[in-house]
């Protein structure tokens, strides 16, 4: 369930430009870890070099050392399909995929690793997936419409629940409320305190004040121009980085002097 | 006081203002729309004026002695399966090309690939006829012996072989060969706008490069696929000259596809009749044509139904 991710020296590059330089820090289990900073700061970036799937675009590619409890993500002999089954995404819109049902958007993860499951096995799944994602109450009679068909807020559900159900030991979001309302948001926020038991989350964030609700640890990620490479400013605990941050830097963009 | 005061002038709609620019645009669209409706019911009402003749002829005047069912259905046959069995074959090919083009050939090959496809639409048709005729028929012959030795418990394949080649099978591979650029030019550009997003949903599952063209990119692209196989379809059942020059037509109505007496095509047996054709000939000839008519706007009808049947999940909304 739950792993822990040891990052070191992580240098991360679209072709030959240097998006993300020297990032070491270490993501701890049952947790919810937010990373904050300006846009362009490659909070994004990094996330994705969790899981590969920054390596999706064309000349992208990675240095250093990304370890979940021992297994090096990036060593020669690691399939970055089974990092992926390993490692859930959320992205920043919705996307479930707009020609199934929701019934096939939840077990769309179980079907590629092919098991053959029996349909009362995979009810179950789908009812458990759509309730830990607090979405159950709201599509149970209507599983095989399209996912298109639910609001943004619900889509977005049903895509965490699409991740929850391969059960995954660690689950990214890329921004996953800026698309939403505040209600959505606050549906989501109250999803992600109750899968911080059973997870390993790490979320990118540009509202501060949602860091600062959800999230254990906090990472201030910025950048000191146009053309130069993110750095990890700070990692701390959320409470720290909002009371009495080590940088200056951190103080500045927490309370709005830049950013 | 002020309040009582009615104004002078009764109060108007507002004028819509209409701009010289906005009136010649609509007019021209609704123009051109006009116009391409014009054209079809002219040539809907020419076909069904110029078959009438034919369609009420007592059966003994019509060519071949047998009323008009009996002349055209072995022509209808010969189309669709003609037609049938180059949409067999190239359709799998397009898709194939269509995604190792978009999502497999590194990138400078597959700009190189795309435009070698698109120029198998440039070749006339009557070249793909000599091309059959003089290099693919001969060489097909082998495969003809094969067929009816091997497979001749198929009734596609009952055989006797032919020894020209000049078969309904080499037929429909010279179709599949010139409607392949059509469909394998749509798949492309439906495959190529599968949304990113839906991509990138599917490999953050675990999904292999396979698994997220399934799960991504077919289901997206499926309507594209079927529209434009429809449309090589159109192309396959209308085509005249290939079939004309490659094919040993003319016998009865019959699947076997690899024997020297075949059926022959509506198109084909318009041009070939055409030129010697009189009177109550020509009006059995236009009728064959209103036929294929009907035929292709079933064709595209079907498509057209068969893409809609599932809108909700296509992806649009």
């Amino acid at each position: 369930m739950a792993k822990r991710i040891e990052v070191s020296d992580l240098n991360i590059y679209y072709g030959n430009f240097l998006a993300v330089e020297g990032v070491n820090v270490s993501i701890e289990p049952r947790s919810i870890t937010a990373l904050i900073g300006p846009s362009g700061c490659g909070k994004s970036t990094f996330l994705r070099s969790l899981n590969r799937m920054h390596e999706v675009i064309p000349g992208a590619r990675v240095e250093g050392k990304v370890v979940m409890d021992g297994q090096d993500l990036y060593g020669a002999d690691t399939d970055p399909v089974d990092v992926r089954r390993q490692i859930g995404m959320v992205f920043q819109r919705p996307n479930p995929f707009p020609t199934m049902s929701i019934y096939d958007n939840v077990i769309a993860g179980n079907r590629l690793n092919s098991k053959k499951m029996k349909k009362s096995e995979s009810d179950d799944l789908v009812e458990r997936a759509l309730r830990g994602a607090n979405l159950w109450n709201e599509v149970k009679d209507r599983l095989d419409r399209p996912g298109s068909s639910l609001s943004g807020g619900q889509q977005q559900r049903l895509c965490i629940a699409r991740a929850i159900a391969v059960e995954p030991d660690v689950l990214l979001m890329d921004e996953p409320c800026s698309a939403l309302d505040p209600i959505s948001t606050l549906a989501i926020e109250d999803l992600m305190a109750e899968l911080r038991d059973r997870f390993t989350i790490v979320i990118v964030t540009h509202n501060m004040q949602q860091a600062a609700r959800v999230s254990t640890s906090t990472g201030f990620f910025n950048l000191n121009g146009v053309g130069q490479p993110g750095r990890l400013i700070e990692f701390n605990p959320t409470e720290k980085i909002f009371s009495n941050p080590d940088q200056k830097a951190t103080e500045d963009y927490i309370s709005g002097r830049f950013g | 006081m002020t309040a009582t005061k009615a104004p002078t002038e009764p109060p108007s709609t507002p004028r819509v203002v209409r701009r010289a620019g906005d009136r010649i645009f609509a007019g021209s669209a609704k123009g051109s729309g006009i116009f391409i409706l014009l054209v079809l019911a002219g040539v809907a009402a020419f076909l069904i004026s110029e078959a009438i003749p034919a369609l009420t002829a007592p059966a003994e005047d019509i060519p071949g002695g047998e009323g008009l069912a009996s002349y055209i259905a072995p022509l209808i046959l010969g189309t669709l399966l003609g037609a049938v069995l180059a949409l067999l074959v190239a359709t799998p090919l397009a898709v194939g090309i269509a995604l190792f083009v978009t999502y497999y050939a590194p990138r400078r090959i597959a700009a190189g690939l795309g435009y070698v496809i698109d120029l198998l639409a440039a070749i006339p048709s009557v070249v793909y006829g000599f091309w059959g005729l003089a290099v693919l028929a001969p060489a097909l012959v082998p495969f003809h012996v094969w067929a009816e030795d091997n497979l001749g418990w198929i009734p596609l394949f009952a055989g006797p072989a032919s020894t020209s080649g000049r078969t309904m099978f080499t037929v429909g591979l010279v179709l599949a060969v010139m409607i392949l650029p059509i469909i394998s030019a749509i798949a492309r550009e439906v495959f190529s706008q599968a949304p990113a997003l839906h991509r990138e949903a599917a490999l953050a599952l675990g999904a292999t490069r396979w698994e997220m063209i399934k799960m991504a990119v077919l289901p997206y692209g499926k309507s594209g696929v079927i529209a434009g196989a429809m449309l090589g379809l159109g192309r396959a059942l209308g085509e005249t000259m290939a079939v004309a020059i490659v094919l040993s037509g003319g016998a009865g109505a019959t699947l076997n596809l690899i024997s020297s007496s075949n059926p022959s095509t509506i198109a084909s047996n318009i041009a070939l009749r055409f030129p010697e054709a009189t009177g109550l000939g020509i009006n059995t000839l236009i009728a064959s044509g209103l036929v294929l008519f009907v035929i292709t706007l079933g064709v595209n009808m079907l498509a057209r139904w068969i893409v809609n049947r599932r809108a909700d999940f296509s992806g649009a909304n």
